[in-house]
């Protein structure tokens, strides 16, 4: 999971533009991943899921790298954007998957990286002096506000699932 | 005078030691983070991807090799390191990672695991340990808790798990550590220390099978940095790992024995006059 306390330093708008760049594409990435587990496990349901949200997350990237102007993002999140410890914001939890697993689950996924993403920028909003790097992190802001509550309303289409949603009828028993 | 631009750009990133082919493991299982892990160890070595070599024996987490876009050996159940060993003295400019799991690595292979830690033949082995050999479905491994009670082990085993670290540091091994899948960017960082260490160095993952062992899905609350640094004292070292909580997170152990490097001689064998021996 991500942590605030290992995330890069931001000391010019080339490097909010970086991380910003690579919390896009390592998020879109792990939509990819995913979708591909649910392939190999015949959830094809959580296969369109997440292959929709990669999608989304490929639009942001894109777009971010667009608003970059002359900046290198790619080569400069390559050198900068790195958390040391813990995983980028987005990156949604590899080990919250499931074979069963169900649209709500993927977006709840979502959510947390959304809601991450959100305190990244905030944090960045609330420690930097620079006002045009400020600036920028509030566009930021108020782009993952938006993220988060279009998470919120995808998830009013896919209520809760029963306790029962992780029963199999032909489970991987045990080999005896 | 003419300055020019200089890239500062890493020579590899972990997408670079990607393969094509996509793992089948189950999802939320442990070993997609040790993936991760790998390529992302190999990105910050900066290792050209033909210098490296991921050899492994049988299970889950010897399906490593065909993931990662390198030299792989996807080898017999429990002698990865028996492979490993022989390419690493005859070729030693190349880095050889082995990749295991706690049935292969400790149980089948469980003798090659003591005398690999004995000859410290400058490689990194990886055991992948999820207390179950998930594989073949679910049966008891050597460290697997006693209590832990299955239809194949009705009541629990009973009987007394390995304990990986301590046989590694008693057996020779020069660098020990374990890590947790689920903390990949510190997995990778002490994977760079593994491999950089000279000898041979064990790293044990936790790495939670969510399939037969959905309660270890609680590890990730168990986890905790090791208190305290590394020691190259071996005694001290066996205090602490003895007497740890099994949770301990980080480099345990750093020793200074010098790796075994045979010298390599030339072979004996013209390699078209062994291929004649093959022919059909």
């Amino acid at each position: 999971m991500s942590n605030l306390a290992d995330a890069p330093k931001i000391a010019g708008i080339a490097d909010l533009f970086a991380v910003a760049y690579q919390i896009e594409a390592d998020a879109a990435d792990r939509y990819e991943l995913l979708a591909d587990q649910m392939e190999t496990h015949n959830n094809p349901e959580l296969v369109a899921v997440f292959r929709d949200l990669a999608r989304a997350e490929g639009i942001h990237r894109d777009e971010i790298r667009r608003l970059a102007g002359d900046i290198d993002v790619v080569a400069h999140a390559q050198r900068i954007a790195q958390w040391s410890r813990s995983e980028s914001p987005e990156a949604a939890d590899l080990s919250g998957a499931h074979y069963l697993m169900t649209p709500w689950h993927a977006l709840q996924l979502a959510l947390g990286g959304e809601e991450r993403a959100l305190a990244f920028f905030k944090s960045v909003v609330e420690t930097v002096t620079d006002p045009a790097i400020k600036k920028l992190a509030e566009e930021f802001v108020e782009e993952e506000a938006e993220h988060v509550n279009l998470v919120h309303r995808l998830l009013r289409r896919y209520p809760k699932p029963s306790d029962t949603w992780s029963d199999d009828s032909d489970p991987p028993a045990p080999q005896e | 005078m003419t300055i020019s631009p200089v890239d500062l750009r890493p020579a590899y990133k972990p997408a670079d030691y990607k393969s094509d082919i996509k793992p089948i493991w189950c999802p939320g299982c442990g070993d997609y983070h040790v993936l991760m892990s790998f390529t992302r160890a190999f990105a910050q070595l900066a290792l050209p991807p033909e210098n490296i070599v991921v050899v492994s024996g049988i299970g889950c987490s010897s399906r490593i090799p065909a993931y990662v876009n390198c030299y792989g050996f996807h080898g017999v159940h429990g002698r990865s390191l028996t492979l490993a060993a022989g390419l690493k003295v005859t070729r030693p400019e190349l880095t050889v990672v082995v990749a295991s799991g706690d049935g292969d690595g400790y149980s089948i292979g469980g003798n090659h695991f003591l005398h690999a830690c004995r000859r410290n033949i400058d490689m990194t082995y990886v055991v992948m340990d999820n207390h179950i050999y998930g594989m073949t479905k679910g049966q008891p491994s050597p460290t697997t808790e006693p209590e832990f009670d299955t239809a194949l082990s009705p009541g629990g085993t009973g009987l007394r798990p390995f304990h990986p670290l301590v046989i590694a540091l008693a057996s020779g091994a020069n660098f020990i550590a374990r890590c947790f899948s689920g903390e990949p960017n510190e997995t990778a960082a002490i994977l760079v220390e593994a491999i950089r260490h000279p000898g041979f160095s064990f790293v044990e993952i936790l790495s939670p099978c969510v399939t037969f062992r959905p309660d270890e899905a609680g590890w990730k609350n168990l986890v905790h940095p090791a208190p305290v640094a590394a020691t190259s004292d071996p005694a001290k070292a066996a205090r602490r790992i003895m007497t740890d909580d099994g949770f301990n997170i980080g480099i345990l152990y750093r020793g200074n024995r010098r790796p075994y490097q045979p010298a390599v001689g030339q072979a004996s064998v013209d390699l078209s006059e062994l291929e004649k021996d093959f022919e059909l």
